[in-house]
């Protein structure tokens, strides 16, 4: 098998992408409905929290990767600074509005529970205001790349950000922790914990947590895709101006 | 390295430095905090140290697009850069220049808008020293966040989109010591913390600055 | 150092400008007591051959050999601080390349009934004229120079070859970009008009998007 720094050249990238691209839409289309139809329709109301628990079929996955998708980007982010391969900080760029989409998604979500649950819409819980922040720095990511026009002082750029950011989001969220207790409930999922959510939540949650993923996998495969081919345009646009 | 840092102070005083409207900025909010949210002594006492790390906050981020962009635009930035400094120690000296003369004055001045305030007396010595610790990191990551928009036409939104939220730890530690301080609670345990986020930025952050620089001196 | 090596070899040299390369192939060499003029029209790279070659940004091949510690650059900008007088913009660069007389380079280029103005008050020529002063305050023997006679009168011009000359006898060296005649007889020329890139070819697509 050829090493995967071949798919760093993007035509290869695009090829290859554009076969797998349908088998993972439908996958992920599959996996979504499965998981949340199974998940609002099939499961019991919990005895606490009424039906509203349901909700987390969406508020999970979406938080879990609203974190991925920066870990993504940074590790994007590194193969560019080192390995300077373009698709690397393309496929950055790309997910940086995806994650930010899903960032909005978890609070959205976090606050529909909340309101039956806690009486309040926001509360300023370390989780949620950790979440606030990292939607905070999406959108300081985003604009630093929409605001500098050449595409390698951009990529470099916000390579740099993505790194210095990750250590400074890490700060903050423990500095949260200590400015404020607060009152969300634990982690849903976890490895190392044996006390999960019931079983009957668990398996559709994963298969919501494996749409989601597959959600996400394919919306940075088209984004990436585009950001290259715009990023070809831009080329040969320069390459016109240059045999003038 | 020293006369780089004589420069910078010399022209920050001289005519057209600015120097003191960080100062006069700090004044106006929190002349302008009582306005909005009532003259009542004991609500301002209660967020009296918070609205002075704002203020300060605030007042630091103002000035830093100037912190490079005037040398950017008269070329001593592409001169300086092939001179035989490091261009992290271009970036430490800039960082200590911008301490000097725009968080320095406000740490001075805190104690006196203090009073405006109403800050109980037990809040003074941890505010000026939370503000005393906590005022160089805000230097230095703000001169990263300087060092990233520093080509940019009307870059300064855009800094301070990048910058607050890279200033989020420190606010929080450091508001969180004066605040404790005021209401007569310990506070050593936010200090040491902030004092760490302080010491870790200038370690590091330096690096990342002049790493920025270069890319867009390119 | 040894005074036999080339102190600046410029071996197949490619440059980019935007991500796209502007010169190619371009090689020369410049030894002690020798200057070399650039030429060629508008936007031919000449600014960004000498940005290359002076380490401010990276070639996209080639071979630079430069002997370290020994380049002055100076841009199409001055970095003349309005705020500080003449002497004080001086002995700031005197002190930043750790030498210490300022009085030559004031004489040089006529300055010395200025060293007190303000920068900011004084005309486009002189602020040239100080900002070309910088050099010699440098103490660095190789001088690397953009568009150095910009908003210059004739007079001034010549004041400029005639530091440059002198610069050359004492074994230094200059680089000029230019587009005007300097007066510098001994100065070699290079055309880099023969060295612009060719568009690249269009039938593959690799990482440079091309």
């Amino acid at each position: 098998m050829a090493s995967i720094w071949s798919y760093a050249n993007p035509k290869k990238f695009i090829d290859t992408t554009d076969r797998v691209l349908p088998v993972l839409s439908v996958l992920a289309l599959a996996a979504l409905v499965g998981g949340l139809v199974w998940g609002f329709f099939f499961t019991p109301d919990d005895y606490k929290q009424g039906s509203t628990v349901k909700i987390i079929y969406l508020h999970v996955p979406a938080a879990l990767m609203a974190i991925n998708a920066w870990m993504m980007m940074l590790v994007a982010s590194v193969v560019w600074i080192i390995r300077r391969h373009h698709v690397s900080a393309l496929a950055a760029r790309a997910a940086a509005p995806v994650g930010a989409m899903m960032t909005v998604i978890a609070l959205a979500t976090g606050a529909i529970w909340g309101q039956p649950m806690w009486g309040t819409w926001w509360e300023w819980d370390p989780r949620l205001t950790s979440f606030l922040i990292l939607f905070l720095f999406y959108l300081g990511y985003m604009a630093l790349w929409s605001a500098i026009e050449d595409d390698d002082t951009a990529a470099d750029l916000t390579g740099i950000l993505c790194l210095v950011g990750s250590v400074f989001a890490l700060l903050s969220r423990y500095a949260v922790n200590f400015w404020n207790q607060g009152l969300h409930q634990g982690a849903s999922l976890s490895l190392d914990k044996e006390e999960n959510v019931a079983d009957v939540f668990y398996y559709p949650l994963l298969l919501c947590i494996a749409g989601f993923v597959l959600l996400f996998v394919a919306l940075v495969f088209l984004r990436t895709q585009t950001e290259i081919r715009a990023r070809r345009m831009r080329a040969l646009l320069a390459r016109e101006r240059l045999n003038d | 390295m020293r006369a780089l840092l004589i420069r910078d102070l010399r022209l920050a005083v001289r005519a057209g430095g600015g120097f003191g409207l960080g100062l006069a900025f700090f004044l106006i909010v929190v002349v302008l905090i009582p306005f909005a949210v009532g003259p009542q002594s004991a609500l301002l006492a209660r967020i009296a140290a918070g609205v002075l790390w704002i203020g300060a906050l605030l007042a630091c981020l103002l000035s830093l697009d100037r912190l490079f962009a005037l040398d950017w635009d008269d070329g001593s930035l592409d001169l300086l850069a092939t001179a035989p400094l490091p261009m992290e120690a271009i970036v430490s000296i800039k960082a200590l220049a911008h301490w000097l003369t725009t968080a320095l004055p406000l740490v001075v001045i805190a104690p006196v808008l203090a009073v405006l305030l109403n800050l109980p007396a037990a809040g003074y010595w941890p505010l000026v020293l939370s503000l005393l610790l906590g005022t160089p990191a805000l230097s230095v990551i703000g001169t990263f966040g300087a060092a990233l928009t520093v080509g940019l036409k009307r870059g300064g939104l855009l800094m301070s989109l990048l910058v607050l939220p890279l200033y989020v730890p420190t606010l929080i530690f450091g508001a969180e010591a004066a605040r404790r301080g005021a209401e007569g609670m310990a506070y050593g345990t936010p200090l040491i913390f902030l004092a760490g986020i302080t010491c870790g930025t200038i370690a590091l952050l330096p690096f990342a600055s002049a790493a920025v620089l270069r890319v867009n001196l390119r | 150092m040894t005074l036999n090596t080339t102190p600046l070899q410029v071996e197949n040299l490619a440059v980019a400008r935007g991500g796209l390369a502007v010169l190619e192939g371009v090689s020369f060499s410049l030894s002690r007591g020798a200057a070399l003029v650039l030429r060629g029209p508008n936007g031919c790279g000449k600014t960004t051959l000498l940005r290359t070659i002076a380490g401010l940004q990276p070639a996209l091949s080639g071979h630079i050999g430069l002997e370290p510690d020994a380049m002055a650059y100076a841009g199409h900008s001055d970095g003349v601080k309005p705020a500080l007088t003449v002497t004080e913009n001086l002995r700031f660069w005197a002190d930043i390349f750790g030498t210490s007389t300022i009085e030559t380079a004031l004489t040089q280029f006529n300055l010395v009934a200025l060293k007190d103005r303000p920068a900011g008050t004084l005309s486009a020529g002189q602020k040239r004229r100080l900002g070309l002063a910088r050099l010699l305050v440098t103490g660095r023997p190789m001088w690397i120079l953009d568009e150095p006679t910009v908003s210059l009168d004739a007079a001034s011009t010549a004041m400029f070859a005639e530091a440059v000359r002198a610069h050359l006898q004492g074994g230094g060296m200059a680089l000029v970009a230019t587009h005007i005649d300097l007066g510098l007889a001994e100065a070699q020329v290079l055309d880099l008009t023969p060295f612009r890139a060719k568009a690249p070819a269009l039938d593959d697509f690799d990482e440079a998007f091309l």
